[in-house]
């Protein structure tokens, strides 16, 4: 076994592009599945039960069935529902759908660990159910879930690298690449190896941070 | 959309393919679990390098894709110098290394949540570390963590879908190549979901059905 660290310096343009895409599908699939994900869980807590029954449904298929499968009927079995998409919208898409389903369970818990009294409360003061939500609901839940969040986004992190299987040039995608051209699998899967541990650990550093920074309220207990 | 004779003709291929991917879940969680005991005794044990190794090991395998793990063992091994291994083998290997890692974390919690005062009255009947884990950790941790543990049941059965790409022939792949020869991409795969809800649905029904048992024990 030799290891020559040229493999990866003399491609460090084209890795840097999968890095890029990588980071590219990773946010907007998390951006958008929380807004999917939110949406979703109001529906499970303020709808009547036409709503919620079907979103049941939904949620337990996506949480039952593996990212790769969901991702081969979106991409392959699209364009058969008039759905043609180019590989990278198609896995940003996946990537939210199948976030967004946990995102909702997140949201759907924190909403559940406000007492209702303070939702009574809201009423009684006359504060409407839109400005109760974003006032007094989401505030509070964002300490209580915010480490379920972070970790559900470093899970979405990896799950990036399975875009690779429907021909998004992310980092897995571009790294094997080089790895089967110049049969450097040695240098090209350490590379890839220690590129996602950078990229998760960053991520729940980040986390880290933000907690303390939005439970810096409750640091003291309220008399 | 659908074909429905053709789906008659695939569904005992997928029928007969759902025993691979149920073959390789259940030995991978088999050996995992006993890894995942190791680590998360390792985490939990006094001496500071062995906490270090088993922090290590759940760092690494937790932070690295399994698709990732996956092409590592089935490319990477044989050139270190490794002899050449099965599709089956490295698929249950990388399996089993990367769910003992979260297995180790579930079973740490259950660790963590048996009194100290048995261990202790454990040590002064005699009983030595090992018959300790064996006999008084283990099964208490198990049964505090059932419903973690089912949860990642599920989530293995549905990384295992990945295992397709090393060329095993587990659900996924089947699917796969039935989709590549009759281009009937909906059925198959909508087929291929409906398998793995068939054995996920009901595990996710009975781990919640354990943890409100569990809960109401006040457990």
């Amino acid at each position: 076994m030799s290891f020559d660290p040229h493999i990866i310096t003399d491609h460090l343009d084209d890795i840097g592009n999968g890095f890029l895409v990588t980071l590219g599908t990773w946010s907007s699939g998390v951006v958008l599945g929380l807004l999917l994900g939110l949406v979703i869980a109001l529906a499970q807590v303020f709808g009547n039960n036409f709503v919620r029954a079907p979103l049941r449904v939904f949620i337990e298929i996506i949480r039952s069935t593996p990212f790769l499968v969901q991702l081969f009927l979106l991409y392959y079995g699209g364009p058969s529902f008039g759905l043609e998409m180019d590989p990278i919208p198609a896995g940003i898409l996946g990537l939210a759908v199948y976030g967004s389903v946990y995102f909702a369970e997140i949201f759907r818990g924190g909403f559940e660990s406000i007492p209702r009294g303070q939702l009574e409360a809201a009423d009684c003061l006359g504060i409407g159910r839109l400005r109760c939500i974003v006032r007094i609901q989401l505030p509070q839940m964002a300490v209580i879930i915010l480490p379920a969040l972070v970790n559900l986004v470093t899970v979405l992190c990896k799950e990036t690298a399975v875009l690779s299987i429907i021909t998004i040039p992310e980092l897995t995608m571009v790294l094997t690449g080089i790895g089967s051209q110049t049969f450097a699998f040695v240098e090209t899967l350490l590379a890839l190896c220690i590129g996602y541990l950078i990229l998760v650990e960053a991520c729940s550093r980040l986390g880290m941070l933000l907690e303390t920074r939005v439970g810096r309220f409750m640091q003291r207990q309220p008399q | 959309m659908f074909d429905w004779p053709l789906l008659q003709q695939n569904f005992p291929l997928l029928l007969g393919a759902l025993l691979t991917t149920v073959e390789v879940s259940a030995a991978s969680l088999f050996i995992g679990f006993f890894i995942g005991i190791g680590v998360a005794a390792m985490r939990l044990s006094p001496t500071p390098l062995l906490r270090r190794l088993g922090g290590a090991y759940i760092f690494v395998f937790r932070g690295i894709p399994l698709l990732v793990q996956l092409l590592f063992i089935y490319y990477f091994l044989p050139r270190a110098g490794l002899p050449n291994m099965s599709p089956m083998t490295a698929a249950i290997i990388s399996l089993a290394l990367c769910c003992a890692a979260y297995i180790a974390e579930i079973l740490r919690g259950g660790f963590l949540a048996i009194p100290g005062g048995q261990l202790e009255a454990a040590g002064l009947l005699g009983l030595n570390a090992r018959q300790m884990l064996v006999r008084i950790r283990v099964p208490q941790a198990v049964r505090l963590t059932l419903p973690g543990l089912i949860n990642e049941m599920i989530l293995l059965i549905k990384a295992s879908s990945l295992v397709s790409v090393v060329g095993l022939a587990d659900l996924t792949r089947t699917a796969q190549n039935l989709a590549a020869s009759d281009y009937m991409f909906v059925q198959d795969y909508l087929l291929l979901a409906g398998f793995y809800c068939l054995i996920n649905i009901p595990l996710a029904y009975a781990g919640s059905r354990l943890e409100k048992r569990l809960k109401g024990r006040g457990a």
